[in-house]
């Protein structure tokens, strides 16, 4: 059975070791700001955002990264690739410049996801779970993102477009195509009653 | 009901702001609070009856009761907003829209156990909210209302964002705890409970985000008013989500009082069925609950009013189905998210949901046999009951509840070895192979 359909191709696989690491000096101070959230002696409360911040660095997460990130909070590698390999929003393969989440869970399959994937599929070559050779695009499909009642809905990397359909997610990738993510005007809330 | 206090100002753009709040009586359930003692805080919450809104309904005062308030460590409150309960959306709406009437609920609760301290743990794919929280946390420090010395009262207290980084299974308060250790979120065995050692070993109280966006209401407008709404041991104003087939999804505001049928059907709520489509069948409290049938759904949408039919209020995700809804599908659907989302620690959760899921993907591609069904209900057996947190039981629910409602469908799907029900709306692939 193909654990990895869909999400990322990542799943189950070893990090490359890739090239050496060390936070920015933004990036760092970054962390720190973090750090001072919790108490001094529980500095592994910050091992997400610690993440989160190697990865917006290099794109990707890769076990020297990983091993920087251990240094920085004062834990294992062990420990860092532990938490790493557990969190869905954490990639250990690259990917693209716009990550493209497609939500599948119930309320937006009953909406129609299964065919704004299968039309974001055939706009961008891709089937989910992969990534371009230009690392331009990745397709995920992921779990319920949580603003079901204006399903179908879509993430780029962390903007939020709702009320999706097999045409809206044409004209988003067109978009992208041309402009990247200042095509994206970011979150659509949808007019309440 | 009609009036309106959490979503009050959802519409006004600039209602989710530090200055709309304060201008509209914000924070004056904080100044209140803290001219009482602690213990007249928890007891009114206590007398209130409010209950968990995240799923499980647990009495709050209660909870905050248990906080061992005797032990010389730090006590934390921690706010779930890890929203990620499938068909759940109001937590979404409240931090984006109000966010600090979910501050000022910290804020009180830390007051009530003694803690100085409060996180506020939220997935990490609510970034754009998370912003939102951010800049008007700080507005809120800079106006005395959050820090050191709060009002001049001498009670000091910060409120601290955590980002998630997607887990579902984060949403368990023992889970939570252990992500915001920085571990894999993953539950622990009970007892201890977190009342007593919680995050970093320390007494805990975990409360959902609309559970604390009650207290500063109930403080406000006192007991009496927080009871005499809706019905009797299940007052308080609630927000209802509905999606799915309806021709109106959102987040409705109203009293315990309400049917089921109104929040599926009524104009002011999710308006009927789409497309003149007919009602199958409604999951009323998030897809971890039972299934309920159409002349099911005369009830009170309320803790027993659902819990009396048979299901579960849980998150209040209703997920309305009609008659084009494959409910072999709809079972492998939701499955597939247990599936991806079990954290691995409980074998029988671990091995279980996946084998659930590849044996529905089995049926649902048309290669079932009819001793599948009693596989399916075998394993969701050995399941129930035997994990360490209520996951385990959410994910073998889907299974029975439709195998228990819809066998005939089932049995269907696998003597014609294809899906039955056309579903047009499905991937064109798919929906051309049902017919």
């Amino acid at each position: 059975m193909d654990y990895g359909r869909g999400h990322h191709q990542s799943a189950r696989a070893v990090p490359e070791i890739g090239p050496p690491f060390v936070y920015t000096a933004e990036h760092r101070a970054a962390l720190e700001e973090i750090c001072a959230r919790y108490p001094p002696e529980e500095r592994r409360s910050a091992i997400l955002a610690a993440l989160y911040l190697a990865q917006k660095q290099q794109g990707y997460l890769t076990r020297n990264a990983m091993a920087h990130v251990a240094e920085a909070i004062r834990c294992t590698p062990a420990d860092v690739e532990d938490v790493a390999s557990f969190y869905t929003m954490f990639y250990t393969r690259p990917v693209g410049k716009c990550v493209i989440q497609v939500c599948r869970t119930l309320s937006c399959a009953l909406m129609g996801a299964e065919r704004v994937t299968a039309e974001l599929s055939k706009a961008l070559g891709l089937k989910p779970g992969e990534t371009d050779e230009a690392r331009e695009f990745t397709l995920l499909e992921v779990e319920c993102l949580g603003a079901c009642d204006r399903a179908p809905v879509v993430a780029v990397n962390d903007a939020w477009h709702e009320c999706q359909s097999p045409e809206a997610v044409r004209a988003l990738v067109d978009g992208l195509r041309a402009t990247g993510e200042a095509s994206l005007s970011g979150c659509h809330l949808r007019v309440e009653k | 009901m009609t009036d309106l206090f959490l979503t009050k100002h959802v519409r006004e753009p600039d209602g989710y702001t530090l200055d709309f709040y304060t201008k509209t009586g914000g924070y004056g359930a904080l100044k209140k609070a803290l001219g009482m003692t602690p213990e007249q805080v928890v007891d009114a919450v206590k007398q209130s009856g409010l209950r968990g809104r995240g799923g499980a309904g647990f009495p709050t005062g209660l909870k905050w009761q248990f906080v061992d308030k005797k032990s010389p460590k730090p006590k934390y409150i921690c706010c779930n907003a890890d929203e990620s309960e499938p068909g759940t959306f109001k937590d979404h709406l409240l931090m984006e829209r109000n966010p600090h009437l979910m501050f000022e609920g910290c804020l009180i609760g830390c007051y009530a156990i003694g803690s100085r301290a409060a996180y506020i743990y939220i997935r990490g794919e609510f970034y754009h909210v998370q912003e939102v929280l951010e800049a008007e946390l700080a507005k809120a420090r800079a106006a005395g209302l959050v820090g050191e010395n709060i009002l001049g009262t001498g009670f000091s207290c910060d409120i601290h964002i955590h980002r998630g980084a997607g887990a579902y299974e984060a949403g368990e308060e023992t889970a939570l705890i252990e992500s915001l250790e920085g571990k894999r979120a993953q539950p622990r065995l009970k007892p201890p409970f977190p009342a007593s050692h919680g995050l970093y070993g320390c007494p805990t109280a975990v409360n959902n985000v609309e559970t604390l966006c009650n207290v500063p209401l109930i403080i406000e407008h006192g007991v009496d008013w927080f009871t005499a709404i809706g019905p009797e041991k299940n007052g308080g104003p609630k927000l209802y989500c509905v999606s799915g087939h309806a021709k109106t999804p959102g987040v409705f505001e109203t009293s315990m009082d309400v049917s089921l049928k109104d929040l599926i059907y009524d104009d002011r709520f999710g308006g009927g069925i789409r497309g003149g489509h007919a009602l199958k069948c409604v999951i009323p409290g998030g897809s971890s609950v039972p299934v309920l049938l159409p002349h099911e759904i005369d009830i009170p949408a309320s803790f027993d009013g659902i819990a009396k039919a048979g299901s579960l209020l849980g998150s209040a995700g209703i997920i309305v189905m009609d008659e084009t809804t494959c409910m072999v599908w709809a079972a492998q659907n939701l499955l597939h998210f247990y599936k991806h989302e079990s954290c691995g620690k409980c074998t029988p959760c671990r091995e279980g949901c996946d084998w659930l899921y590849r044996l529905l993907s089995k049926i649902e591609s048309g290669d079932g046999q009819m001793k599948d069904l009693d596989l399916l209900l075998s394993i969701s057996d050995n399941i129930l009951g035997k994990t360490l947190c209520a996951f385990g039981d959410a994910a073998a629910t889907p299974v029975l509840s439709t195998i228990k409602l819809f066998r005939a469908e089932y049995e269907a799907h696998i003597r014609e070895g294809r899906c039955t029900v056309p579903a047009p709306w499905r991937s064109g692939a798919l929906a051309l192979a049902a017919h």
